[in-house]
């Protein structure tokens, strides 16, 4: 499997890469919500039409994908720390990999659906 | 006579022996200390006028050989280098080093940290020296600036006491991690103009239990009795890692020895 192949510099690059990208795409989200007054800005119509929106579209699925992929290695990081056992190391590389496209697979699913693409 | 001549503090020492199971115990003392006696010094007196079976391991007196690290009220330190009036407190507590396995009283065992310092490589390795030398007329030196030896002057100061090491929250979990020591010392061949090798250390040190582990409490620079700063030098090596900061490293000219 090439992912568990990387090296750690690499994948630090890319925990790092996100990390960064994920605060500004945060940033844009929020602000989006300022302005208009916020309880107005989550009411349903607004939220659906959002959704209905292409670049919004885009932007929920990069905070999805960045915030997952930084996240989910940060995971990583602190369970590979408890245990240094190289099975135990590969095991919980796997697990956090399937939860990470789980949860990306489940979360594009919510957005495409939404969106009504 | 002045009452700072008959001042007597508490030394309470950490006392136990894995070897035969003792369970461990704090041992009080009372010594008396002038304004320049030293840790090492009031141990020394508890050695010789009260207990001879208290376990330190020590030699130059001179923060020099790194021998008498200890956690001197809670704080990782040379116990030839920490004045008791630095302390400014009338009970000293002396524990083992915290992230080493301990043998007995104050002494603890140095070998898992020598073995990260030794997977470091720490010598200068160079491809365009041959190490088989028949003649002295083969002998070579390599130029270097003065700027070339600032790069890694702070790291080579570096007397292995293991003060850092016992000062890493990253070593208190997870003993795969090289340490502060090693990898700094890492930096500092990295650094150093006369060595080529730097990808088979990069390679040594970019694993999962690797230099990306360490999360820069910066603890261990607090506690260098040497003025090294350790976690600067890990910092370094991460940048170049990346390839975020250029080490602008110039591999020394050699220069060959005249045949007479």
């Amino acid at each position: 499997m090439a992912l568990l192949r990387l090296r750690e510099s690499q994948i630090t690059k890319i925990h790092y890469l996100t990390g960064i990208l994920s605060l500004f795409a945060v940033a844009i989200h929020i602000i989006f919500r300022l302005i208009m007054p916020f309880g107005q800005s989550l009411s349903y119509e607004n939220v659906v039409a959002n959704y209905h929106n292409i670049f919004y579209v885009i932007l929920l699925e990069s905070i999805l994908v960045l915030i997952s992929i930084h996240g989910f290695n940060g995971l990583r990081i602190i369970l590979i720390e408890l245990r240094q056992l190289h099975r135990w190391e590969s095991t919980i590389t796997i697990l956090v990999l399937i939860s990470m496209v789980g949860v990306i697979a489940y979360g594009t699913r919510t957005i495409v659906i939404a969106s009504g693409l | 006579m002045s009452n700072e001549d008959n001042k007597k503090v508490i030394l309470k020492v950490y006392r136990t022996n894995y070897n035969k199971d003792d369970s461990p115990h704090y041992d009080k003392f009372e010594v008396p200390v002038k304004r320049w006696t030293t840790v090492l010094d009031a141990l020394l007196h508890v050695k010789s006028y009260s207990d001879s079976s208290v376990g330190i391991r020590y030699s130059c007196r001179m923060a020099s050989c790194g021998s008498c690290g200890m956690k001197i009220n809670g704080r990782p330190s040379l116990a030839c280098y920490t004045k008791i009036s630095e302390l400014k407190d009338d009970v000293v507590v002396c524990e083992p080093l915290p992230n080493f396995p301990r043998i007995r009283d104050l002494v603890s065992d140095f070998s898992q940290f020598f073995s990260h310092h030794k997977n470091m490589k720490p010598f200068i390795q160079n491809d365009k020296v041959s190490l088989d030398i028949d003649d002295k007329h083969d002998l070579v030196e390599f130029e270097q600036t003065h700027e070339d030896v600032d790069r890694y002057l702070q790291f080579s100061y570096c007397i292995r006491c293991g003060l850092c090491y016992s000062a890493c929250p990253t070593v208190a979990t997870d003993p795969k991690f090289p340490g502060p020591q090693a990898l700094s010392q890492a930096y500092r061949y990295e650094a150093d103009s006369r060595d080529d090798s730097k990808k088979t250390r990069f390679n040594i040190i970019d694993e999962r239990h690797g230099i990306w582990r360490c999360h820069f409490a910066g603890s261990c620079s607090v506690v260098c009795p040497k003025g090294v700063d350790p976690a600067l030098g890990i910092q370094l090596l991460k940048g170049h890692m990346l390839g975020l900061s250029k080490n602008n490293k110039k591999l020394s000219n050699l220069r060959t020895k005249n045949k007479e």
